[in-house]
């Protein structure tokens, strides 16, 4: 009797998580079946229907899209950018995460100070300050705006990358020593090998912020040039008079489709990353 | 050891504490100087002293966007939490197909904030035009209760990954026993389930309020602040100071008013620390 009750409860409480499933889910497919829509079929009355033979756009509005609102060109920028600034940050602060754990002195007292305040401070703090040290150092191109990431990104990854290292055994270093080998070799072919799963953690977390960026680059950049896809999204909208809006769900869709995809395929170290960076941040 | 891995900081180290320099370090020791100034631009900068902070502190719109930011941080927080909470122990209940509940309800996550609140315009307003309401940019009310639908859609499976980690930690005795002592499934929740995360609550919760607070992205796509500003949240405050108003004063107001933000922000960091340090302390 009573193991049907908790059948029945059970039962209950899938249906309702599927409806909730789906609700959760309506928001994209909503933009998805009206990016497939001819432009006078989107208007307040008939954006919850679905297309239909007369309103089916086929996919007119993503070459649109991709011709002539630069959005190719605003992903290929997002991508350099995300690319370049993860490398880099990936790189220079697992090095610098190792000299701050390993060694005891002022400096790395300092360093690691710093970068745990930096993780605090609100952006708007340095937005006027940061974009006018960019420019008077001429880092306001996609190549070279991630030395900016590096440093405002800094504090983070250097303070995960402690997290773990404070755990690895110094014994193994040390072996590695007396054979011969000089900090360099150490740190490349023992300590990066050990801390690919933090490696993983952080690119995922550092990928999801840069990617998803808009405030930073939109000031940064020297705007004329270079768009990424938050700042193009942000333009449509703010463009007044007639908004484009088939082309403009189409660009929301390939924005979120590489997300989704991604996100599927590596489900498992996503969510792994984003809760290392909880449990530390 | 220590003495041979010294020797070669310069490629340790300076790489990432030179562009922390550029990137972070001097930015911010600027910001704080010229808050304290009258500017354009950076060399056009002369000391005023407090007179930037007399006026942000005493800014009408900068108040009523710090009442805004707390009420909806308030809001958020209680509801995110409840509601992932709730959402994660139905999915550690042992039900079929867990995985791909918590796979969907994540998604909204890696989703940008402008993307986000574009999405949310668009199909709020058709909501609100089919009811005949005003549209989102027309009324604060309506403005405030999208901002709430957004983050909890973009945020509540964020905190569920959290306290789905957090219940799954429970060592599955202490359930057992319970469970032979006669508890009820309500004395089970509240005696033993909710004691035992209670490090994945304060988290969440720290998360979820610093995140509210710190809003600037939704808060600029989905309402753009409007109607007059009623909308408008702290960050995107400042950020309307320092570049939709022309004049010399603007800019040292914004800077004085991003440091009152930066003080409140790290306070508010400072308690979570304490919070965090009790309880390891309890451990």
């Amino acid at each position: 009797m009573e193991n049907n009750g908790n059948k029945i409860a059970k039962t209950v409480l899938f249906v309702f998580l599927c409806i909730l499933a789906v609700g959760w889910m309506y928001p994209i497919f909503m933009i998805l079946t009206n990016s497939l829509k001819l432009e006078k079929y989107i208007s307040t009355n008939t954006v919850f229907t679905l297309p239909s033979g007369e309103s089916f756009a086929g996919l007119a509005n993503y070459v649109e899209a991709l011709t002539s609102q630069g959005f190719a060109q605003a992903f290929g920028y997002s991508i350099i950018i995300t690319v370049t600034s993860v490398v880099l940050i990936l790189l220079c602060t697992s090095m610098c995460a190792w000299y701050v754990t390993r060694v005891n002195s002022l400096l790395s007292k300092i360093c690691y100070g710093l970068f745990v305040f930096s993780m605090v401070v609100p952006f708007q703090m340095l937005m006027f300050t940061l974009a006018s040290t960019a420019d008077r150092l001429n880092l306001d191109t996609p190549y070279n705006i991630c030395i900016i990431y590096l440093g405002f990104g800094a504090g983070l990854a250097v303070f995960m990358f402690t997290g773990f290292m404070k755990s690895i055994p110094l014994e193994i270093e040390e072996a590695a020593m007396i054979d011969g080998c000089n900090p360099l070799q150490i740190f490349f072919m023992i300590i990066l090998p050990i801390l690919k799963p933090t490696l993983i953690s952080v690119c995922i977390l550092e990928t999801m912020w840069l990617w998803n960026d808009y405030l930073l680059p939109y000031l940064v950049l020297d705007r004329k040039k270079y768009t990424t896809i938050p700042i193009l999204i942000q333009y449509f909208k703010g463009s007044y008079g007639h908004v484009a809006m088939g082309p403009m769900m189409a660009c929301i869709m390939m924005t979120v489709l590489p997300i989704i995809i991604i996100y599927i395929s590596l489900q498992k170290y996503i969510i792994n990353g984003v809760l290392a960076g909880a449990v530390k941040g | 050891m220590e003495n041979a891995i010294k020797k070669y900081w310069p490629i340790f180290v300076l790489p990432t504490l030179a562009a922390f320099c550029v990137g972070f370090v001097y930015p911010f020791v600027q910001g704080v100087y010229l808050s304290f100034c009258k500017f354009t631009t950076i060399k056009k900068a002369h000391f005023i002293g407090l007179k930037n902070y007399a006026y942000a502190l005493t800014d009408s719109s900068f108040w009523q966007s710090f009442e805004f930011t707390t009420l909806f941080m308030i809001i958020s927080t209680v509801l995110i939490n409840v509601l992932a909470f709730a959402i994660a122990l139905a999915l550690t209940s042992k039900i079929k197909g867990s995985n791909a509940f918590r796979t969907v309800f994540f998604m909204p996550n890696l989703i940008g904030g402008i993307v986000l609140g574009y999405i949310w315009q668009i199909l709020l307003n058709c909501v609100l035009s089919l009811l005949e309401q005003p549209l989102l940019a027309l009324d604060a009310k309506y403005g405030f209760i999208g901002l709430v639908i957004l983050m909890c859609w973009q945020q509540i499976g964020y905190m569920m990954i959290i306290y789905i980690a957090g219940l799954q930690s429970i060592p599955e005795d202490y359930l057992e026993a319970a469970k032979i002592d006669g508890a009820t499934d309500r004395q089970i929740l509240f005696k033993i389930k909710i004691p035992n995360v209670m490090p994945s609550i304060t988290i969440c919760s720290f998360l979820t309020i610093t995140n509210g607070f710190k809003l600037f992205d939704q808060n600029l796509a989905l309402t753009g602040g409007e109607p007059a500003h009623a909308s408008e949240m702290m960050a995107l405050n400042i950020y309307n100071t320092f570049y939709s108003r022309s004049g010399a004063q603007w800019k040292g107001y914004g800077q004085a008013k991003a440091v009152v933000f930066c003080i409140m922000v790290i306070l508010i960091s400072l308690v979570q620390l304490k919070f965090t340090k009790s309880r390891e302390v309890q451990q």
